[in-house]
């Protein structure tokens, strides 16, 4: 097919000349076939990589350094239970949780609050630096009927929408049922903040990526409990294997009534609570 | 303890979606709704529109070049940007960014080249030196001008357009789907969001097109085309109409099923946020310019021209402030309250030259329209007064 070469004399102001609509079609396809390719690549590469992190969940786990030679993580399934009814809010599984995985000031994995409540239902509730320095006496001017204190922790849900919501897949949850935070492919959009309901993630103020509790998964991969179970002197956390015969924790939760947070918004988080009241959410 | 002596969760303090995550939408809304203004003319032919078909989807590229740059402002790691292209998370609306904005990059660029390529072909054979060698670049190696190439020219424009209508509409409902779909968030999460946040699009796109078209004839001391701006108005209040009456059917509905959420959201609207949601969103930005419109819809025979254009141009900022406000109700207002549903987070106010401050959020809104008026030196955003209806390669009438 001609072209109109640019030139003043065959096309100056616009004038018409042989059709060419073969260069624009070409053009065109041409044009298809480069966005067409380009976007097989993206796909590609994506389920490349889609495949490499479906062999890292599988049975041969080895997500770079997670965790130690010899342990099988399809071997576990980890749940936390809080008794509510034993907290005394000293604060040392929050301490503990602080200096185990440095976590900046004023950010916190887990967080004690109290509960004071009102023979009318009103509560007054607080949880100063996290309840990390045990809880001052004060007076609530209220006829208070009812006082506990509420540990607080990632829930670490089955379904959870901090996992599904994360653009980069930097946010993931492990065979044995622990949600963890790629820090290496975090972008820092803060997405994973806004999606968790119970408050437990914040945006790292050092390395600007999401931060979160790991259940102490360096630990518990090694056979050790996390610092706030540890820490806890009258064994209001407990933390549990369901894929254990004979877990104490996994048997208080096949046999006594626990309760979830939020339920209704069927994340089917991993932890539970003993003595949870109608106030308390 | 909050500001109101309510509770927060410890890791509420601060708002951390900050003003860019404000100018996010809004900057994607004018790209979508001028998009969906040019293709009234383009696709459904309405031809008084015709004055500003080049300028709607010019106006569109430019806030779309731009709109990159509030995410990025506001990533923890923008240098990481790339891993929402290279390993998306395929259930995450946000990892849609980067494919539903290149292909919608790549379609609009491919409209207004196709728009433009008969002028391009023009300069290009009127002009000498560097800037001939420009304009060939530009024409892409095709200097067909024939009347069948621009009829295939006119056939490939229609489907573009058609293309763009849903994709103008994918990318911002899709915006308003990353707010709707956090089911830990009462006041974002609602199935309207979508809807809400695209219809209020429209409205601000068509509402800077008229701003950007009266500016731009005024200092090209041209004419205003009353019929075009007659259009305009109508559009725009209809599509006024939609959005608030959409945003205020959400908040009764909330209030009169006046389940949980509600007793955060009735203070949090009534009293955190009085002044942005009644003030201006309600008041200033949608009743004012409804009734002024109403002005120049219901009793256009009665208006002059410089009445109607006045009317329509105070609107429409008026229109551009209502949804930037509505914005800033969502993405600022969706943040005051803790997560804990009992108290309201320390109050936020943008700093001046921060990361996410005042200047960088100007300088974004500024950028495009700069852009535009680089874009008419090359190119005419404006059709010029002598061109014949059947030079332009959009016209429906071909």
């Amino acid at each position: 097919m001609p072209t109109i070469p640019v030139s003043n004399s065959e096309c100056g102001g616009g004038c018409g000349g042989a059709p060419s609509a073969g260069t624009r079609r070409d053009f065109l396809k041409q044009g298809a076939k480069a966005l067409g390719a380009s976007v097989a690549t993206i796909i590609l590469c994506d389920m490349t990589d889609l495949t490499k992190m479906a062999e890292a969940s599988g049975a041969t786990p080895q997500r770079a350094n997670l965790f130690a030679d010899g342990y099988d993580w399809t071997k576990h399934s980890y749940v936390y239970l809080v008794d509510i009814r034993k907290c005394i809010g000293c604060g040392s599984c929050v301490r503990a949780c602080s200096r185990e995985n440095n976590v900046p000031p004023a950010h916190f994995r887990t967080w004690v609050e109290r509960y004071r409540v009102s023979r009318s239902g009103e509560a007054v509730i607080d949880s100063t630096n996290g309840g990390m320095d045990g809880f001052e006496p004060s007076q609530t001017g209220l006829d208070i009927t009812k006082a506990f204190f509420f540990p607080k922790l990632c829930c670490h849900c089955t379904h959870t929408p901090c996992v599904q919501l994360c653009p980069v897949c930097a946010s993931y949850r492990t065979v044995d049922g622990v949600v963890l935070v790629d820090e290496t492919r975090c972008i820092g959009c803060g997405y994973c903040v806004q999606a968790c309901p119970y408050g437990s993630r914040f945006i790292h103020p050092e390395t600007h990526t999401a931060s979160k509790c790991t259940l102490c998964y360096h630990r518990i991969t090694k056979g050790m409990t996390t610092a706030c179970v540890q820490a806890c002197p009258v064994e209001a956390r407990m933390l549990g294997d369901m894929k254990q015969v004979g877990d104490k924790v996994a048997e208080i939760i096949a046999t006594q009534r626990v309760l979830i947070l939020q339920p209704e918004l069927l994340t089917d988080p991993n932890c539970y609570y003993l003595g949870l009241t109608k106030e308390a959410r | 303890m909050g500001e109101n002596g309510g509770f927060l969760f410890p890791n509420d303090l601060h708002i951390l979606w900050q003003l860019m995550i404000v100018m996010y939408p809004y900057v994607t809304g004018l790209v979508a709704g001028a998009f969906i203004l040019s293709s009234l003319y383009h696709v459904f032919h309405r031809d008084e529109l015709r004055p500003i078909g080049r300028l709607a989807l010019v106006a569109s590229l430019g806030f779309l070049l731009f709109a990159p740059f509030t995410l990025l402002l506001h990533l923890g790691h923008p240098e990481r940007c790339y891993n929402t292209l290279v390993t998306p998370n395929l259930s995450s609306a946000m990892a849609m960014f980067g494919f539903i904005y290149a292909g919608y990059m790549t379609l609009l660029l491919a409209e207004i080249w196709l728009v433009h390529r008969q002028d391009i072909i023009t300069l290009a054979s009127r002009s000498t030196g560097i800037k001939r060698t420009f304009y060939k670049c530009l024409a892409l190696g095709v200097y067909d001008v024939s009347p069948e190439s621009r009829k295939v020219d006119h056939g490939v424009l229609l489907i573009l357009a058609g293309i763009g209508i849903p994709g103008a509409a994918f990318l911002h409902g899709y915006v308003g789907f990353i707010f709707g779909a956090v089911k830990a968030n009462p006041w974002w999460s609602t199935p309207l969001m979508p809807i809400i946040f695209l219809c209020s699009a429209i409205v601000s796109g068509i509402a800077m097109v008229i701003i950007l078209y009266s500016i731009g004839l005024k200092f090209s001391n041209r004419k205003i085309d009353a019929p075009c701006m007659q259009s305009l108005a109508r559009w725009l209040w209809m599509f006024v109409l939609i959005s608030i009456t959409l945003e205020l059917l959400e908040i009764m509905t909330l209030a009169y099923e006046a389940a949980e959420e509600w007793e955060i959201i009735g203070p949090l609207l009534g009293d955190q946020l009085a002044f942005s949601f009644i003030g201006i969103q309600i008041f200033l930005g949608a009743m004012v310019p409804i009734i002024l419109l109403g002005i120049v819809v219901l009793m256009s025979r009665y208006l002059t021209d410089q009445i109607r254009n006045t009317l329509c141009f105070v609107a429409s900022l008026l229109l551009l402030l209502q949804v930037f406000a509505m914005r800033w109700n969502v993405v600022i207002g969706g943040q005051i309250f803790s997560k804990s549903m009992r108290g309201f987070r320390e109050h936020y106010t943008p700093g001046l030259f921060d990361k996410e401050g005042i200047a960088l959020a100007i300088a974004i809104f500024v950028l495009p329209l700069l852009f535009i008026i680089l874009f008419n030196r090359v190119l005419p955003v404006f059709e010029q007064p002598d061109e014949q209806l059947s030079t332009d390669t959009g016209t429906p009438s071909e």
